[in-house]
């Protein structure tokens, strides 16, 4: 007994040094404004705050050029075909097509300055840092795998999506209050699909990660919008028969206020 | 004042979708006719998926076609059991149709579908319309009486068994061209969101004989019954149904058709059926062009699968 408790301090020593990083190293504390949006039958868009500090301590290296946030907020994940139409015998036509597995439906990586400023290409390829380097796989034939950025298709896709306002790369979405304590604006348009977000919070500082930390959101249907899409998915028929028997009423209303006979 | 669709997964402004009902109510009113043909194209343009739209418009049409069947049957103007036999085919035809529709969607071959349909159907039938229209403008303005109706006249239809007197209608023809006309009216109104009405009623008059009195009555309750079975077609097989937008739509639905058909009344047969066929033609030409042009986004996305 006696023999074995110094054993068990240091697994538990080393455990705890496991888990911390090296004391010279930042440590990243995040907040979000609200965890969970609400989609009402008012709903047009919302906008989240993400406040966040940089903790140093005394063993902290000073960074002459300050420090740079990466924030990556991807929605719920979706399998979609892109399409391209051509011209078929005069007509415009779905000709060709790609289907990309699992991709967010909502990507926004907001930045407090342009991201090929905050580090070389080849440290921010890996961390899928900016919708270019994210991984946006698409399956042709058997395999599955991302192309290389300027694929018509994945241009396509980036584009339709964030001409939807659904991606978006911002470079200025990130502010420093302070030289520790930021805050990043995350817009979320009217169209927001509803699911849980995952969020991640990358620090850099002289062209290098050295802090990370996550959080999440979660984006519902409150109400009465939650009933109509839960009954249209769960209960189809039923719900066609009330579609159907509202649609009757509305007619049978009609009729009668203005019955003029 | 926005108001968040929950199917459709868009916000709209209410007061817009209102008032397309209104205007789209009023035409229907006007000449007699669903109004799908005007209302599912207006609400792909608005943003709505054209499934979406084709799905939800169906309600819409049942409303304002029972809202009229009830008015036509009132005044004793239905034929029942013309109807019964009209509908046989078309809940068939609706069947096949929602099936073709979601076989169509799965291939992304579904837009081009609606549109080609659209681009043929109507610009075949408002063209025939202006003709007819036009050439009996001309004959009343000569002094030719109208024959819609030519009791001796008996066409190949007439001579197909299976016959059966419709009483209302004072029509003695085969089962077998009714059943046809009811299942492709309900196959073609389930994958272009239409009621189908515009058709109907030239094919009833022309083909069957079928009197004016009658015909508008009997149309309106094979496209109330249609359209409601093909909502809960679409509900059941592709949860496509928007429920919000429906009833918005049905609201502004059936009141404008009071005010149409209140309209209508004040304009002469040929020169309301002129109207209805340049305002069919009008639409058809819209689909042709946009076909035809090249469009300024040559992709677009289906969503195939949604992963919690």
């Amino acid at each position: 007994m006696t023999a074995r408790r110094p054993l068990m301090l240091a697994v538990a020593a080393a455990a705890l040094f496991a888990a911390v990083p090296p004391a010279a190293a930042e440590r990243l504390i995040v907040s979000l404004s609200n965890h969970r949006v609400a989609i009402t039958s008012s709903f047009d868009g919302e906008d989240l705050v993400l406040f966040g500090t940089v903790e140093r301590d005394a063993a902290t290296v000073p960074r002459q050029r300050g420090y740079d946030i990466v924030v990556t907020v991807t929605g719920p994940r979706q399998t979609l075909r892109t399409r391209r139409k051509d011209r078929v015998l005069g007509i415009w036509v779905n000709v060709d097509s790609r289907l990309f597995v699992r991709v967010p439906t909502y990507l926004g990586i907001f930045t407090n300055r342009p991201i090929a400023d905050i580090a070389r290409a080849e440290i921010l390829r890996p961390l899928q840092v900016g919708i270019d380097n994210f991984l946006l796989p698409q399956s042709i034939g058997p395999d599955t795998a991302d192309t290389v950025r300027d694929d018509p298709f994945r241009a396509a896709f980036v584009r339709i999506e964030t001409e939807k306002g659904l991606y978006r790369e911002s470079p200025s979405a990130v502010t420093f209050l302070s030289p520790t304590v930021f805050r990043a604006a995350i817009p979320l348009p009217a169209e927001v699909p509803t699911g849980n977000y995952a969020i991640d919070v990358k620090l850099f500082a002289d062209g290098a990660l050295i802090g990370r930390t996550t959080s999440a959101l979660e984006i519902v249907k409150v109400g009465f919008e939650q009933y109509v899409a839960n009954a249209a998915r769960d209960h189809g028929i039923l719900y066609g028969l009330a579609t159907a028997m509202m649609a009757l009423l509305t007619g049978w209303f009609a009729s009668v206020v203005f019955r003029r006979d | 004042m926005q108001i968040y669709l929950p199917i459709a997964d868009l916000p709209v402004n209410i007061f817009l979708i209102l008032g397309m009902g209104l205007a789209v109510g009023f035409i229907s009113g006007m000449f007699g006719i669903g109004g799908g043909f005007l209302m599912t194209p207006l609400l792909i343009f608005v943003g709505v998926s054209p499934a979406v739209a084709v799905a939800s418009v169906a309600s819409h049409i049942a409303a304002s076609s029972f809202s009229g069947a009830l008015s036509y049957w009132r005044k004793r103007a239905v034929d029942l059991a013309l109807a019964c036999l009209l509908l046989a085919g078309g809940i068939i035809g609706t069947a096949a149709g929602v099936w073709l529709f979601t076989t169509l969607r799965a291939l992304d071959q579904l837009d081009l579908m609606i549109g080609l349909s659209y681009v043929t159907l109507l610009s075949a039938v408002g063209g025939l319309m202006i003709y007819e229209s036009v050439r009996a403008i001309f004959r009343a303005k000569q002094g030719i009486p109208v024959q819609m109706r030519r009791p001796g006249s008996h066409t190949w239809l007439h001579g197909l068994p299976l016959k059966l007197r419709f009483k209302r209608s004072m029509i003695y023809v085969s089962a077998i061209p009714v059943w046809i006309i009811g299942f492709i009216i309900g196959f073609i109104g389930a994958i272009m969101g239409i009621g189908g009405g515009f058709l109907l009623v030239p094919m009833l008059i022309y083909f069957l004989r079928v009197p004016t009195a009658t015909v508008i009555g009997t149309s309106m309750v094979l496209t109330l019954v249609t359209m409601a079975s093909a909502t809960v077609m679409h509900a059941a097989t592709n949860q496509l149904v928007d429920a919000v937008l429906a009833l918005i739509l049905m609201a502004g639905g059936v009141i404008g058709a009071q005010f149409g058909a209140r309209a209508g009344q004040k304009i002469s047969g040929e020169w309301l059926r002129l109207l209805l066929g340049l305002l069919v033609l009008a639409v058809g030409l819209r689909f042709s062009f946009e076909l035809g042009v090249k469009p300024d986004d040559l992709f677009s996305i289906r969503v195939v699968e949604t992963t919690p």
